[in-house]
């Protein structure tokens, strides 16, 4: 490391504050600003930081009584578990095949995989959304469950390969031997040692599901159909009239399952994270 | 070998099907005038030298070269900073380290759109806080001086802070895996030697962090380049569409306005950059894992 000398810790704290506090600030603002009553919001003697009259939840309700924000939150939580389910599935059985069977063409499979991952899903929004609607999913929450594992297998089959190349190639051959089939070895000896890295690759898919933005509001355009992130962008701001205390609303319970379940999960997503899981 | 191809055929079939074909698709489009609903006519390169010649499309060129050679910098710097100030708190195992090290990786995790619109209400300048504090501190004599996102220059910045925002987590956590990596005995061996704390770092920590300083900025370069999310939520390309990125030009002329053809050609003017970062991630990645 820099510096060896023990330095007061008191300097590490000071130096660590200037980013804490610019880094978690919006989250700050995001609660406070939902929690407080429109008066004061629109007030212009009101100090921003703090409430001066009392919190309401009042930006809270109207999500739930006046928008279909529970519809999305439902849509969302239904295309992630799904796009998850599926990705994980089809990049399990890739990423066995590419990590431990020799066959004609596998290298340069892993290799396109890999580019695969690293395409940006700006490059092909325009024409997938034609495909979409050739597949008659236009305009529908399942027009994404279908297009999502097409970033997801890619990055997972990438992240399970290399957790499945460290598993001893010993343990499974012994099942072989034993009259194993190849996917027996996998379902019984592969997957229970490669636990950590399933958890990370579904972890990390479903965190990129709930996140999705571009084809979520690029696919699909009627109300009942949407997903957080386009249901709060596109339908709390009317015109140029802002609904800052329910935009804020929105914007904290979007966040709150996927910091919940990262808090919980944190040294898998870690893991995963310096494993090269980036999108 | 048969079990090897039964294994990978969904994902092929899928890739193939939602990748492949999309990508020859998009690699048509863009050489035709199609339009929604009326697949066009074959034009070869004409979408290309026209928007070429287009000001908006310049601008966006310019727009998305600055966006992410700024915001890539930054956050290199920014990032390897608070890289640097984690390892030291964990060093010393102060009390917290482990909290701080949780909640500064907040802002990369929850989904973008909505962060980006809490940005959105900080950088109103009448009601919000940002105004407010340039006030308080005199850099501003009213909150209507600075109009965040209704300025050209402002609104430039504004985006890109937000990206710095959200990516500044991503580099800190992948560079202190790094510099945890590398072995004491090496600092104490320059200490000895009598190398100064700055000595050390350009001497050991740099090089020895390069392999994955280099892996991380090739990641976010295609991240930033190709980014949608921060521009369209925060000011849709706006004022006047001087804001725009290759990706927000695509969607607003090819499914707002319904030039298709036009819209693919702008993503597609992303391939040539993206084909040599990935050709430099892969030799990368060859060297790292040897496949």
């Amino acid at each position: 490391m820099v510096g060896r000398q023990a330095r007061r810790p008191a300097a590490y704290y000071l130096a660590a504050l200037p980013f804490v506090v610019a880094l978690l600030f919006p989250f700050y603002w995001m609660v406070v600003t939902s929690l407080k009553q429109n008066a004061e919001l629109y007030d212009l003697k009101a100090i921003p930081f703090w409430f001066r009259s009392s919190p309401t939840l009042e930006h809270y309700m109207f999500l739930f009584e006046r928008t279909a924000f529970a519809t999305w939150m439902v849509n969302t939580a239904v295309v992630a578990v799904l796009s998850t389910a599926i990705a994980v599935v089809i990049s399990i059985l890739a990423a066995y095949a590419l990590a431990r069977l020799r066959f004609r063409g596998g290298e340069t499979l892993g290799g396109m995989i890999f580019a695969v991952y690293l395409v940006p899903t700006t490059l092909l929004f325009i024409p997938l959304s034609q495909i979409i609607r050739i597949l008659n999913l236009g305009d529908t929450r399942w027009s994404l469950v279908v297009s999502y594992p097409t970033f997801l297998v890619p990055f997972a089959t990438w992240l399970l390969m290399s957790y499945f190349r460290t598993i001893p190639k010993e343990l499974e051959e012994s099942a072989l031997i034993d009259g194993c089939s190849y996917l027996g070895a996998l379902v019984r000896i592969i997957l229970p040692t490669a636990i950590p890295g399933v958890l990370t690759a579904t972890l990390f898919a479903f965190t990129l599901s709930w996140n999705e933005f571009i084809y979520a509001v690029t696919f699909v355009s009627s109300t009942a159909q949407k997903t957080l992130g386009p249901g709060v962008v596109t339908e709390l701001i009317r015109g140029d009239v802002y609904y800052w205390g329910e935009l804020m609303a929105g914007a904290v319970l979007g966040s709150v399952p996927i910091a919940v379940i990262y808090a919980f999960l944190l040294d898998y997503y870690i893991s995963g994270l310096t494993a090269g899981a980036i999108k | 070998m048969a079990t090897a191809y039964a294994f990978v055929a969904p994902a092929v079939t899928l890739l193939v099907v939602l990748v492949g074909y999309p990508f020859l698709l998009a690699l048509y489009l863009s050489a035709s005038d199609a339009v929604v609903g009326d697949m066009g006519r074959f034009v070869g390169l004409g979408q290309f030298a026209r928007l070429l010649r287009q000001e908006i499309f310049q601008q966006t060129l310019r727009n998305t070269g600055i966006y992410t050679t700024t915001a890539v910098v930054a956050k290199v710097v920014l990032g390897m900073a608070l890289a640097l100030v984690l390892a030291g708190l964990g060093r010393h195992r102060l009390p917290g380290s482990r909290l701080i090290r949780a909640a500064i990786l907040l802002p990369w995790i929850v989904p973008t759109a909505l962060s980006t619109v809490a940005w959105k209400w900080m950088f109103e300048p009448q009601f919000s806080v940002i105004n407010w504090v340039l006030v308080r501190l005199g850099a501003i004599a009213y909150v209507s001086d600075l109009q965040w996102l209704g300025e050209a220059h402002l609104a430039r910045a504004a985006v890109i802070i937000v990206n710095v925002w959200r990516g500044i987590p991503f580099f800190a956590i992948n560079l202190l895996a790094g510099l945890l990596s590398i072995p004491d005995d090496l600092y104490e061996a320059a200490e000895t030697d009598g190398a100064t704390a700055f000595t050390r770092f350009w001497l050991i920590t740099v090089p020895l962090l390069r392999p994955v300083l280099a892996t991380v900025v090739l990641f976010s370069l295609i991240m930033t380049i190709s980014d949608f999310n921060i521009v369209y939520v925060l000011t849709r390309g706006g004022p006047i569409n001087s804001t725009h990125l290759l990706a927000t030009l695509a969607h607003q002329t090819g499914l707002i306005t319904g030039e298709i053809g036009r819209g693919a050609a702008t993503s597609l003017f992303m391939l040539p950059f993206l084909m040599v970062i990935v050709f430099y991630q892969m030799r990368l990645m060859r060297r790292k894992w040897e496949w």
